[in-house]
């Protein structure tokens, strides 16, 4: 049995060849993800808080729903639902790009659905003193929304949104179901191509934990800014 | 396109329907292979529970421990080394890494590397419950214990454990669902679970929707059935006379 780690087949040429096509997939899913989660995740807990019994069901239904059900089965479904000609309207790289389009568009859905929890949370933070004061000053809803509760809700849940990011990071590694080419991929292949599996695993466990270890220490420490001036 | 639920009646090899839906004489349809799937789902998740709460509810204890800075530490970085790690990552890290490593975890099969994996997790996230739980007692709740000459153990074991352990079912509910879903990443090293089952499947049979729409199923009964459970276990600890800690599950 082999038991000596050899790190030495890393190098600069394998680390931009495999690894960090991965790592910026990664991220722009990462990217992507929250902010067309937090976009679709607004517009699900403003429906949940309506007051409509029209657009909360469905917008409750949903949200439980997505809850309920394991990433990685997500991820599946819409693999196996969106139909091709969807990709076909980007052209080839539709079909290039099939798995890790499929992904975004699940990334997005899935998160939408908790950070809608974390956005009603945030909404229902605001005293209803605020919600009466726009009103009074004779706001339409849209304006109450965008002009007062909205600014003081997102800061509110900063942290807590930031922190849902750092875990839907560790979420993106799970388009391995799929196929899709992620950091995780990129370890993998690289290791495989050089016959060091288990240094190329042993490599992505330190780079992740690196990478969110170092998000979740700038999360506490913009947490403690953010209580200290309030 | 057409639904086609007959194919949960056929056989998995010669894919001919069997009467009565269930395979005899060794033959296994779709249906049986569906409830074995969900059978390793509710081992893998109930072991890993298992071994989350024990693991977790030790650090999350030392955590809490006054005077003795090494052990908070320690245990803190235990929460941060299996927090900030991907499950999938750890669970390679397990299947493939450790055995390599440590020559006495060989023999080990696959489905024992994939409970300590999720198991470990886990761990991290109870910790964090259960430091939270403690920390959310009154102060003089330990003081009030060791001025009656308890021991810290003693304290720990009659006064703030029994109190801390109830004020975090909520979240722990949340933990517990958590890890059937998690158990849905066992998939990547082979494990006969859920998850496994409806890609396989799907390959075999073409029959992709209903497959996950069945599997899906699986998932939101065991969902269900958990939030039950706990809901009883909630009422049944619950203290008489306390007001119900509010706590809003993690996620």
């Amino acid at each position: 049995m082999d038991m000596n780690l050899d790190f030495s087949f890393y190098n600069w040429d394998l680390i931009s060849n495999f690894v960090l096509k991965g790592l910026y997939f990664s991220l722009m899913l990462t990217v992507v993800a929250t902010i067309g989660g937090v976009i679709f995740g607004t517009v699900l807990a403003l429906m949940r808080l309506s007051g409509k019994k029209w657009l909360e069901v469905p917008a409750t239904i949903y949200v439980n729903g997505m809850r309920s059900i394991p990433l990685v089965m997500v991820i599946l479904w819409f693999f196996l639902l969106v139909p091709a000609t969807f990709y076909g309207i980007f052209g080839s790289i539709g079909r290039d790009y099939r798995a890790e389009m499929s992904a975004v568009i699940t990334f997005i859905a899935f998160e939408a659905a908790y950070f809608s929890e974390i956005m009603r949370a945030g909404i229902q933070s605001i005293p209803r003193g605020q919600v009466f004061a726009g009103q009074a000053l004779g706001m339409t809803y849209g304006q109450n929304m965008k002009l007062v509760i909205l600014p003081q809700a997102f800061r509110n849940m900063l942290p807590v949104l930031l922190t849902q990011t750092i875990i839907l990071f560790q979420d993106t590694s799970l388009v391995y179901a799929i196929g899709a080419y992620d950091m995780l991929k990129g370890f993998e292949v690289a290791g495989k191509n050089y016959g060091r599996p288990i240094e190329a695993y042993l490599a992505a466990a330190v780079i992740y934990f690196v990478m969110c270890y170092a998000l979740s220490w700038a999360v506490k420490r913009l947490h403690q800014k953010i209580a200290i001036i309030r | 396109m057409s639904w086609d639920w007959q194919v949960f009646c056929e056989d998995t090899i010669e894919r001919q329907v069997v009467q009565g839906c269930f395979g005899k004489g060794g033959d296994i349809t779709y249906l049986d292979w569906m409830l074995s799937a969900w059978g390793w789902t509710v081992s893998v998740s109930v072991l890993a529970l298992v071994l989350a709460l024990i693991v977790g509810s030790f650090i999350g204890t030392l955590r809490t421990l006054q005077g003795r800075p090494v052990i908070v530490r320690l245990g803190n970085a235990w929460v941060e080394l299996f927090r900030n790690i991907p499950l999938l990552v750890q669970i390679f890290l397990w299947y493939h890494v450790v055995p390599t490593l440590i020559p006495v975890m060989q023999g080990v099969p696959g489905f024992v590397l994939v409970v300590l994996a999720l198991g470990f997790f886990t761990s991290a996230r109870i910790a964090e419950q259960v430091r939270s739980g403690i920390q959310a007692l009154p102060r003089g709740q330990r003081y009030a214990g060791l001025a009656m000459g308890f021991t810290t153990f003693q304290t720990y074991r009659y006064v703030l454990l029994p109190m801390a352990f109830r004020i975090i079912i909520p979240p722990l509910t949340s933990e517990t669902m958590n890890i059937f879903k998690n158990s849905s990443v066992a998939f990547a090293v082979s494990v006969a679970e859920l998850t496994m089952f409806a890609m396989q499947a799907q390959e075999e049979t073409s029959r992709g929707i209903e497959m996950y729409l069945a599997v899906t199923a699986c998932y939101i009964v065991s969902a269900f059935a958990i939030n039950r459970i706990m809901a009883f276990i909630e009422k049944r600890a619950r203290v008489p006379g306390l007001i119900v800690a509010g706590g809003s599950g993690g996620h």
